[in-house]
């Protein structure tokens, strides 16, 4: 090994020490997207006039930007509409800077598919830029209970210089139930769910190809967050699964998949994390102690299965007791 | 029913104005400035706790870890909102009886998260419930003696990671179903014993009064089960005087002496002065 290369390894091994455990097997790549613009964030195309980025599977970190979700554009004859803003300020302004390279339409809508911060964190910047920022209805009312506390949160896990210009932006167009935007010889529909991932879910349909934008209706890969209702989501999977779309593009996972395949893998998860709750509910389990092996066996089918499954655990431990 | 542990003259203000004061400091703080402070460690805990107990308690002398009272919570939150902890009291080492036990969650907006009456007969050695933590925080049950001594306990819980917020998950849902019950009757481990376990459960968002009405932008005021009485067959089990950091859906399970065969019965009240009452009868009546 050569004295630089040895030199290297040193010192970002001082970096790893003082970053927190999560932030290891990235404290190299610390703000890409910010130093190189938008060198690591990089749009593909996988369709006629649609575009994505795909977040990594992990955690939101300094490391990785807060870019963590998948995120959408859709270019009509007249403007583009972008699905979710991302995990910070930092991928909100790569992301567009991005957009500008595949097309010279003005993006005149930001829709926010729900509340989480690796969804809304870059909304600033599309309101910078005159974007009419777009959510379900419930949204701004969700935003309002958890705002304050996200930015305090996340403080600490993404580290005050990736929290620079981040704020809480509600949508100013809400969507009650369906919703269409004319983006010029392209006609997006909007549609406001009930309670499943969160209790402001919105997904994105692109008439033209038949792509549905599922925001984190659908999670592939990475372990399905419950924050909403587990009933509710179950209870909507067969109309998800009507949905006449060609693909999905995921609100984490590969960019985009086959539909309505892309959901098997998260129905079975919550299936499985149903049925033992279910379980531990009728034996008189206590909550802590069901949490911790309640949906176990589906470990092996999933990354952040330990960030996540205790959480969802017991958030659907709460729900199922009222059955 | 009497209050008759807020003898104290530092707790002559009803106790919910309290909960709303410091709500409403902490509110402003967060709107403010409070976002940018740094998560709490083992020692500002400790500091909030120095500067709040008086508030609570005054300048009387508190025990620390004399076995009277045990609390236990997950090291890590995993969900902000629902965060299991459970007390254990031992009437063994308190032999005048364990007349109160208070939660307190140091670094919340309303720190003082409940305070649970026990009756006189009624046994309990054994109460978990549901609370809200904000942040790295010490929780801590302070027991107190029919004889006035005060016995604490405590254990650190780190706030949940990611975007898990101590938020109600599913709002209209919450609203729908406000004030239904639900109780679980657990019969006794062993026979010959009269103890048996309870589990009720109450219907309410126990919303925080930290969220702005879309139209006016004003605060909505805080809207939570602000005083709970558990009785069997007239003789108080266990009543609560609580706040926001109480889980939405507030549940309750508890160990008690089951007295004669009378029924079970509950009544809540919540900040909007709304009364929820329900009764079952015993299931092991006759035992």
């Amino acid at each position: 090994m050569s004295i630089d290369r040895l030199r290297r390894r040193l010192v970002s091994g001082f970096a790893c020490t003082a970053a927190s455990a999560a932030l290891l097997p990235c404290c190299l790549g610390r703000a890409v997207l910010a130093a190189g613009g938008s060198s690591r964030f990089s749009l593909r195309q996988i369709a006629d006039g649609l575009f994505a980025f795909q977040g990594a599977d992990e955690l939101m970190t300094a490391a990785n930007d807060g870019a963590i979700c998948n995120l959408g554009a859709v270019v009509g004859t007249d403007a583009v509409a972008v699905i979710d803003s991302g995990g910070s300020l930092i991928e909100a302004q790569a992301f567009l800077a991005a957009i500008g390279k595949v097309t010279a339409k003005p993006v005149r809508f930001l829709v926010n598919t729900h509340m989480h911060p690796d969804h809304i964190f870059g909304n600033a910047a599309f309101r910078e830029i005159g974007a009419t920022i777009v959510g379900h209805r419930n949204l701004p009312r969700a935003l309002d209970a958890r705002g304050a506390f996200y930015l305090h949160n996340y403080r600490e896990q993404l580290g005050e210089a990736l929290m620079e210009g981040v704020e809480i932006v509600s949508p100013t167009m809400l969507v009650d139930d369906h919703l269409q935007l004319d983006l010029g010889g392209r006609m997006i529909e909007l549609r406001a769910w009930k309670a499943a991932h969160t209790d402001n879910d919105l997904t994105v349909f692109d008439t033209v190809t038949r792509t549905l934008f599922a925001g984190d209706l659908v999670f592939m890969g990475s372990l399905p967050t419950l924050d909403g209702s587990l009933l509710g989501w179950l209870r909507q999977m067969d109309a998800l699964t009507a949905i006449d779309a060609a693909r999905v593009v995921p609100g984490h996972g590969p960019i985009t998949a086959d539909w309505p395949q892309a959901l098997a893998g998260e129905r079975r998860y919550f299936e499985v994390l149903a049925r033992d709750i279910r379980k531990a509910i009728v034996d008189g389990t206590p909550l802590r102690e069901a949490v911790k092996t309640a949906g176990e066996s589906e470990r092996d089918n999933w990354h952040l299965f330990d960030d996540y499954n205790e959480r969802n655990a017991t958030a659907a431990f709460a729900e199922l007791e009222w059955e | 029913m009497q209050n008759h542990a807020y003898s104290g003259r530092q707790l002559a203000l009803p106790l919910a104005s309290v909960f709303a004061a410091i709500i409403l400091t902490i509110g402003t703080l967060l709107g403010s400035s409070g976002a940018a402070n740094a998560q709490q460690t083992t020692a500002s805990s400790d500091r909030i706790w120095h500067d709040l107990k008086g508030d609570v308690f005054g300048d009387r002398a508190i025990l620390v870890d004399t076995g009277v009272v045990r609390i236990e919570a997950p090291k890590r939150a995993q969900d902000a909102a629902i965060v299991p902890v459970d007390i254990y009291l031992d009437p063994a080492k308190a032999p005048d009886g364990i007349k109160s036990v208070t939660l307190i969650i140091d670094a919340n907006p309303a720190p003082v998260a409940a305070t649970f009456q026990l009756g006189k007969d009624a046994g309990v050695t054994h109460l978990s419930t549901r609370v809200r933590v904000n942040d790295y925080s010490y929780l801590r049950a302070i027991a107190e003696t029919q004889g006035g001594q005060l016995h604490m306990a405590q254990t650190f819980v780190k706030a949940s990671g990611g975007c898990s917020a101590p938020a109600v998950k599913n709002q209209d849902e919450a609203n729908a179903t406000m004030g239904q019950m639900k109780l679980r009757q657990f019969p006794p481990k062993e026979t010959m014993t009269k103890t048996e376990e309870l589990q009720l459960m109450i219907r309410h968002p126990n919303n925080s009064g930290l969220q702005r009405d879309p139209l006016t932008q004003y605060f909505i005021p805080a809207h939570f089960v602000q005083k709970l009485s558990i009785s069997q067959a007239g003789q108080p089990i266990l009543s609560m005087e609580g706040g926001i950091s109480i889980s939405e859906d507030p549940n309750f399970r508890f160990d008690f002496t089951v007295h004669g065969n009378g029924e079970i019965q509950v009544e809540a009240i919540d900040t909007d002065g709304k009364t929820f009452r329900n009764q079952w009868p015993l299931e092991t009546a006759g035992l």
